[in-house]
């Protein structure tokens, strides 16, 4: 947990620099497939998924309402800039302030919600996070005026850069920045006073609050900006979906980023895109392994599938595939060490 | 050695003081401006609801759009008749969710295990029951009336063999995967969501067959007996199930009270590291509880299954019921779930027939919204729920 406050070791910021070049140049090195698809995809989860490890790790709330609030920004981006042909309020409005809508709109309810949950911690914030879940996804199926149950359609007429059908090249790189910047961002507020402070929090609440500090307003604060990174998630998602429907953000949508994240790591950032990267392949590549196949997996129980990797995870990693990837950092470094015999410095910057 | 054991300052006290102490004098009295000035908008707000249900709401006309004040049924004074139908349905879906929900709280109150899969196992049960059901009543593609479905043979068996199954697999469950992580709260809850998950999954690839699929009644319980008392008739399945959450209810109590495990229960919610210091087998007392939580969500879901319908999906509805029941009852507790059902039933029964109707197609549009701020307002009171203890 609290590593974060040390220097990453330098194989994992240079392995993240080459993530990030082979991204930067990835049209011309991944099939469009990859690209429109696989990868675009990934980015809008990890960033939803990345706002609930930052809950978690630095916040101690495991946030399910993460997909809902994601969801929010996507429909009232799909009622301000649709018009006329669909469900919905239909306002053709400009899709600039469509994407400035969603974004705030679903940030203030973040907030709300945020107040709301934020005198509980724990257990009790995941359920009341899935209660409010739930009744999100059921108040878009009941409320014909601004959804109804089969959602609202045609967005993709209606982006600021074409549509991404089209030009899927455009969207690829706009999740891209948004992924990258949502990383940043987070990083950013965990070094920042109000961040130290949420992790002070985290740690020990008590001691916070007779420090002077305003436990609930913490909370609160770190829940409404974590609902900002994550409505650009819901803006991206409809944009590359074309249309949104209550079932984008029903409760196995509210589960999946959970697992997500905690197939990824549930105690740092980066876990966030690990998670989505694995999460995304399984789902699109579970029905061409034949052994999945004969167990009776296939991609239409998908679901079973995935929720067998976590349970796996779960009962074997609890940190996620980036708590293997640390262990066995470590074991190696053990190795190399005895290797080169007791004398030699401790091989700190040595090992890339 | 128990002058030793100094009891932990409860962790939320220091954080939430300010608040909690201005807010709780909204119930004690007195207070700031401010308290006075919520605890008498909550009490306006609550008279308004009374005096909207009582006198103001009234059917909208038969042709045409209604007004601001076109609500399904009228307002009470007008027609008493159906007032008196929504308040017995309060009553009797208030029983069928107590019983869900209070094996949620059972399970949570002594292991302190937030069981994600207990809609799963309601779910389950549900199907179970159809399942076998029809199997033993040879119902063909057509849909079974209760007359043809005999009381012990085609429902109580069904109903036993469905529970048994589901305490199994709750028993399996708790023994393999939860017992040797116990005390890791989000572990725990991890696991079950997985199963979860995966049980939603299974249910679909073996259960669901296109649509929402019912059990019937048994024939003492057909929609054709009814409690008729002057005007007001009512079908004794839903009476039954108002007495059975009160024989279940009483029975738990009993358990709990009279018994020696329940004793051993009672002591494990209050102190468990204590009870196991003692010499008791706290493991087998666990394993218990959990499968009776288990065998009490099976039971709610041949119930369910037999009022409303199964279908993929209900098992995250009824999650989302037992979670709401306990989250405004407080967790743990068996008197916070009767209140908890209660109210939530109350909400939404009468949000669905006395809320203004927008549009032309009936009922429900606000009452999740309404459940919404139910919730709001007991966290804002009592943020451990009406009768939970923090920690």
């Amino acid at each position: 947990m609290r590593t974060s406050q040390l220097p990453r070791p330098s194989l994992d910021r240079s392995i993240g620099m080459v993530v990030l070049v082979v991204l930067a140049a990835g049209p011309l090195i991944f099939n469009p497939f990859w690209v429109s698809f696989i990868l675009t995809q990934v980015f809008w989860y990890a960033i939803a998924a990345a706002s609930l490890i930052f809950l978690y790790a630095y916040g101690g709330m495991v946030s399910l309402a993460q997909a809902s609030i994601a969801g929010i920004a996507g429909f009232v981006l799909g009622n301000a800039v649709t018009n006329g042909e669909t469900k919905g309020l239909n306002l053709g409005l400009s899709p600039w302030i469509g994407f400035i809508a969603g974004i705030v709109i679903a940030t203030l309810v973040a907030v709300v919600i945020g107040a709301v949950a934020s005198r509980s911690t724990g257990i009790y914030f995941l359920m009341l996070t899935l209660s409010v879940a739930v009744m999100v996804n059921y108040f878009f199926g009941q409320v014909t005026v601004v959804s109804g149950f089969g959602g609202i359609g045609d967005i993709q007429n209606h982006t600021p850069f074409g549509r991404p059908d089209i030009h899927p090249n455009r969207l690829y790189y706009i999740a891209l920045v948004c992924t990258v910047g949502a990383y940043f961002l987070l990083r950013f507020l965990l070094r920042t006073p109000f961040g130290l402070a949420l992790q002070g929090i985290r740690d020990d609440p008590v001691r916070m609050s007779s420090l002077g500090y305003n436990v609930a307003l913490h909370r609160t604060l770190a829940f409404g900006l974590a609902g900002f990174v994550t409505s650009f998630s819901g803006v991206l998602f409809v944009w590359w979906n074309n249309q949104i429907s209550p079932s984008s953000i029903d409760i196995t949508s509210a589960l999946n980023l959970l697992v997500i994240a905690v197939i990824g790591g549930l105690h740092r950032l980066e876990g966030a895109w690990v998670g989505a990267f694995v999460f995304v392949i399984v789902s699109d590549y579970a029905q061409s392994v034949g052994f999945l196949h004969f167990m009776g997996l296939t991609q239409t129980r998908f679901e079973t599938l995935i929720g067998l990797v976590f349970l796996a995870i779960v009962l074997l990693s609890p940190n996620g595939l980036l708590g293997v990837w640390e262990w066995s950092r470590a074991a190696l470094t053990r190795v190399n060490r005895r290797a080169r015999g007791p004398r030699e410095e401790p091989p700190q910057a040595s090992p890339a | 050695m128990v002058a030793f054991v100094t009891p932990m300052p409860p962790p939320n006290d220091g954080r939430t003081l300010r608040l909690s102490t201005r807010l709780k004098s909204l119930l004690v009295g007195s207070g700031s401006r401010s308290a006075i000035i919520g605890r008498t908008s909550l009490l306006l707000a609550l008279l308004f609801v009374l005096v909207w249900v009582l006198f103001i709401a009234a059917p909208a006309p038969v042709s045409g759009a209604g007004n601001w004040r076109s609500t399904t049924f009228g307002s009470a004074v007008d027609d008493p008749t159906d007032f008196l139908k929504t308040l017995l349905d309060t009553l009797t879906y208030a029983g069928l969710l107590f019983v869900v929900a209070s094996g949620f709280t059972l399970v949570f109150g002594l292991m302190r295990v937030v069981n994600m899969a207990h809609g799963s196992f309601f779910l389950l049960a549900g199907y179970i029951g159809v399942r076998l059901q029809k199997d033993y009543t040879h119902a063909g593609v057509f849909g079974l009336s209760s007359s043809q479905v005999s009381l012990w043979k085609e429902w109580v068996l069904p109903l036993v063999i469905a529970v048994l199954v589901v305490a199994g697999v709750g028993l399996i469950v708790q023994q393999l995967l939860l017992r040797w992580n116990q005390g890791q709260e989000l572990r725990q809850a991890l696991i079950t969501i997985a199963l979860s998950l995966i049980a939603a999954d299974q249910i679909i690839a073996h259960f669901v067959r296109g649509g929402a699929e019912s059990m019937a009644w048994p024939n003492v319980l057909g929609p054709d007996k009814q409690l008729t008392v002057g005007a007001v008739s009512y079908p004794w399945s839903r009476i039954f199930m108002l007495l059975l959450a009160l024989g279940i209810g009483l029975g738990l109590f009993l358990w709990l009270h009279e018994t020696r495990t329940g004793t051993v229960i009672r002591a494990g919610v209050d102190d468990r590291h204590m009870v196991r210091a003692l010499g008791i087998r706290i493991e087998r007392v666990f394993a218990i509880a959990f499968v009776v939580g288990a065998a009490l969500a099976a039971l709610g879901g041949v119930i369910g299954a037999s009022f409303a319908a199964v279908d993929s999906g209900v098992d995250g509805q009824w999650l989302l019921n037992s979670l709401v029941v306990v989250i405004i009852g407080g967790l743990g507790s068996l008197g916070g779930a009767a209140v908890g059902a209660l109210l939530y039933a109350a909400i939404s029964n009468f949000a669905a027939v006395y809320v203004p109707t927008t549009s032309s197609n009936c009922c429900t549009e606000y009452s999740i919204i309404l459940t919404f701020a139910l919730l709001v307002v007991v966290l804002a009171i009592r943020p451990y729920g009406l009768f939970g203890k923090p920690g």
